[in-house]
């Protein structure tokens, strides 16, 4: 399973434990919405970081309040077509403020990659034996966007106001 | 019970029956004839694997009935998808 | 027209770009059928039962003549020679294979246009008023609104996964000729109390298995919100549609499910986190593209110039493509020229490649360059002067385009049916060409009036039967082709749905049928009473009847 973070493959520093694991005193972990809902102040007092994954149908405004705490968040796709979880990065990033890791997780295409870089994704858990090669290409299908969103590219608005004021 | 392959091919999605040798044909009259449930299963599975392997989309068995080397679909869509749109009006369809 | 810019052209070319990309992997086995579908989808190609289908945006039906003379070349050379435009004011051709679907894409990006989200679960094709910015009941022109929702809808990253597909309609008058009450989204532009133009909101609207008519969500809204407020719907919908059952997945059953008070809730709660954002449309770029929306230079003319009532007294066949087919303009000395493609006998909504180049030829001499979609399957020429009207009545009759029957019995709508289509279970253009051409040769036609017959081969309802004055509904029974009439539908500002009227009957039964529906209104009508107002007037019993009753004669076939 190939790791991308911030356009780069790396292996994955977090663990994932299930909710029958003890929690273990050290090394970075990924736990369930339940495990994270049920343990948090003991993963908060071990000091390392944590991550939450939700699932599809989990709205990610039980862990609004949470952020600052957490240095990963990974969204499931169960299957590339449902399209929850672009709306709940949008919401962890705009809404709720959210600065760590934003991981897609699951069923990660590469023809879906660009539309979740947008909504805020900068971590993507790719599916069967795709590479960085397969992300890097896809990063390029576009220079142009209609919509401002969550990435720092320019939309066509703001590019038509800059041409138009001589920028 | 006569039974033929129908798929659709995947690079212009034209109709397409299972012929002799592994071929795909356009003529439902020149489709291979299934007449046991064995050969209906192998063959099925065998286009399956042309469905992997990207030359068609979709295989599946139908009835046929033959009347004067005339192969005719049972069901009225698949004798639509042998036989084209069933409004050929003017040639222009 | 609006015309792409740098970035419009730049998305366009990119995206062509991308699908050439992704069918060369998928012919190389890199995607499987499974991954592609929705892509392909999303690029407007369907595989239907012949071949594959591609479906083309013609946003909020404008057309320009260098746009309709390259589908004319992509028809001869992609394609059999033909096209049809269907009631999203798209058009589809049907026998395109897969492997030149880029080429053919990117001739289509060369004038400016796409298929973009023609398909998918995704914002589909916007469509609006094919009279808008013409029409003299017209409030505001709706079609500036309907750019710039078509942009923030194109590639939107948050929304192209949604639970299922998502239609917009927008209409700036009061006659609504947009069918807004039956879309996901349905906008109505009018004036508040102070004069201000903006948007009733109509969400939840749709037909298919669960027809609905659209509830209001919001009665007023300022335009220059309009993004945001569809951004907070689609936001409700994207994360709360149903996603476990697609015949349940529209967002109508949502707002069914949760009732409209509700929805508007979640919604205007939404609303109140985005609405001062970006995502408010800056003056300066509605004034952007509404100025490709400006009237054209008119010249200073009079109504119902003397040759006009002239050639109309001298040429009864030409008077009567006057009366039904042309409608006034808010300019005077103009008109507005509808052109049937429900020729007797022909495919409803079909036009040749031929056809299509010479229409082209007519617009520019007499329309000012341009070609409006509507809804039912046909064209409008929006500017022509009264005093060309003749001569290009003379053109579109050597064309075969001058069919006098716009709104009237044999103006009937069809989807493609069984003969085309993979979903359908029944056939439905030869209905419609049957019905249609019993009518052409009766007298009864003209004195029938305003009467609209939809035809539908599955539940799909892309014929939109559920809004037709009669509605034809073909089933399977039992390997069998019947069809289900259902009346007083219709599609207007009092939109409502058909009532069934009874069980299939066969396809040699219907024209019969329809002449009995046909004859209980001529018998039972009010003195200028519509087919649509004798039937909410007296009920389906007489109807009923008339086609089931111990007497029916649905046998009786011309």
């Amino acid at each position: 399973m190939t790791l991308i973070k911030d356009r780069l493959e790396i292996s994955d520093p977090f663990t994932k434990i299930s909710a029958d694991d003890a929690i273990p005193d050290s090394g970075a972990l990924l736990v369930s919405l339940s495990v994270w809902q049920d343990h948090w102040e003991q993963l908060i007092r071990r000091q390392e970081p944590v991550g939450v994954q939700l699932a599809s149908d989990e709205h990610p405004d039980v862990i609004a309040d949470d952020v600052d705490q957490l240095a990963l968040i990974a969204l499931e796709f169960p299957t590339f077509r449902d399209g929850r979880a672009y709306s709940y990065a949008r919401l962890i990033r705009e809404r709720y403020g959210f600065t760590g890791e934003l991981r897609a997780v699951g069923d990660v295409l590469p023809d879906q990659l660009h539309y979740m870089e947008r909504v805020g994704f900068n971590a993507f858990e790719l599916a069967g034996n795709r590479g960085v090669e397969d992300y890097l290409r896809a990063d390029k299908d576009f220079s142009v966007w209609y919509q401002s969103s969550t990435d720092d590219r320019a939309s066509a608005l703001r590019l038509r106001t800059q041409v138009k004021n001589g920028g | 019970m006569t039974q033929v392959i129908i798929a659709n091919r995947l690079g212009d999605g034209v109709v397409v029956f299972r012929g002799a040798d592994n071929q795909w044909v356009e003529s439902i009259n020149d489709s291979l004839a299934i007449d046991n449930d064995a050969q209906a299963e192998s063959l099925l599975n065998a286009s399956q694997e042309d469905e992997v392997a990207n030359l068609i989309i979709d295989p599946y068995l139908i009835e046929v009935t033959e009347t004067d080397g005339q192969r005719v679909p049972t069901v009225y869509r698949e004798a639509i998808r042998a036989n084209g749109p069933s409004i050929q009006k003017d040639g222009q369809q | 027209m609006y015309r792409y810019d740098e970035f419009d052209s730049t998305l366009v070319n990119e995206r062509v770009e991308q699908f050439r990309n992704q069918v060369q992997r998928r012919m190389a086995g890199e995607l499987t059928e499974d991954q592609f579908k929705p892509l392909r989808l999303m690029n407007g190609l369907y595989l239907q039962l012949h071949a594959y289908m591609l479906r083309i945006n013609v946003p909020y039906g404008c057309l320009s003549t260098r746009q309709l003379r390259r589908l004319a070349k992509i028809a001869n050379r992609y394609d059999k020679g033909f096209g049809h435009f269907t009631t999203r004011q798209n058009i589809q051709f049907n026998w395109i294979k897969l492997e030149e679907t880029a080429d053919i894409l990117a001739e289509l990006a060369d004038v400016e246009m796409n298929a973009m989200q023609s398909s998918g679960n995704c914002v589909r094709n916007i469509t609006s008023d094919h009279y808008a910015g013409r029409a003299r009941d017209e409030i505001e022109d709706p079609r500036v609104w309907c750019e710039l929702l078509r942009q923030y809808s194109i590639l939107n990253p948050e929304f192209s996964y949604l639970p299922r597909k998502f239609k917009l309609a927008v209409t700036g008058s009061p006659n609504d000729r947009a069918a807004v009450a039956v879309h996901d989204i349905g906008l109505r532009m009018h004036h508040n109390e102070q004069g201000e133009p903006g948007f009733e909101v109509i969400v939840g609207g749709g037909q298919g298995r669960t027809p609905v008519i659209g509830k209001t969500i919001r009665s007023w809204l300022e335009p220059q919100h309009i993004i945001s407020y569809v951004e907070a719907i689609l936001r409700i919908y994207n994360l709360y549609g149903r996603r476990d059952n697609m015949y349940k997945a529209r967002i109508k059953i949502l707002v069914n499910a949760l009732g409209i008070d509700k929805f508007r809730e979640l919604v205007d709660a939404e609303w109140e986190q985005i609405r001062d954002s970006q995502l408010e449309i800056p003056a300066a770029e509605i004034e952007r593209i509404d100025a490709y929306f400006q009237p054209p230079a008119y010249e200073a003319l009079s109504d119902n110039p003397d040759q006009l009532d002239q050639q109309r007294a001298a040429e009864p066949a030409f008077d009567a493509w006057v009366s039904n087919n042309v409608v006034s303009h808010k300019i005077p000395g103009y008109a507005i020229a509808n052109i049937s493609l429900k020729a007797p006998g022909r495919v409803p909504g079909d036009i040749y490649a031929n056809q299509m180049e010479s229409l082209a030829d007519l617009a520019d001499q007499y329309s000012l360059g341009e070609v409006r979609v509507n809804h039912r399957q046909n064209l409008t020429l929006a500017d022509v002067r009264q005093s060309d009207l003749h001569a290009l009545w003379q053109a579109l009759t050597a064309l075969e385009l001058a069919t006098p029957n716009i709104g009237l019995a044999s103006d009937i709508v069809a989807c493609p049916g069984l003969d085309y289509c993979a979903l359908a279970n029944a056939r439905s253009i030869p209905i419609a060409q049957d019905v249609g051409l019993h009518f052409s040769e009766s007298k009864k036609l003209h004195d029938v009036g305003q009467l609209t017959i939809n035809v539908d081969g599955c539940m799909n309802a892309c014929g939109h039967h559920h809004v037709g004055n009669i509605g034809i509904l073909g089933v399977d029974k039992r390997g069998k082709e019947f069809y289900q009439l259902t009346l007083g539908g219709a599609s207007d500002q009092n939109a409502s749905l058909g009532d069934r009227l009874g069980p299939g009957l066969p396809q040699a039964e219907i024209p019969g049928a329809i002449e009995s529906i046909i004859d209980t209104y001529l018998n039972i009508r009010d003195s200028g009473e519509s087919f649509i107002e004798t039937y909410r007037r007296v009920g389906i019993e007489p109807f009923k009847e008339a086609v089931y009753g111990p007497g029916k004669p649905t046998k009786r076939v011309a």
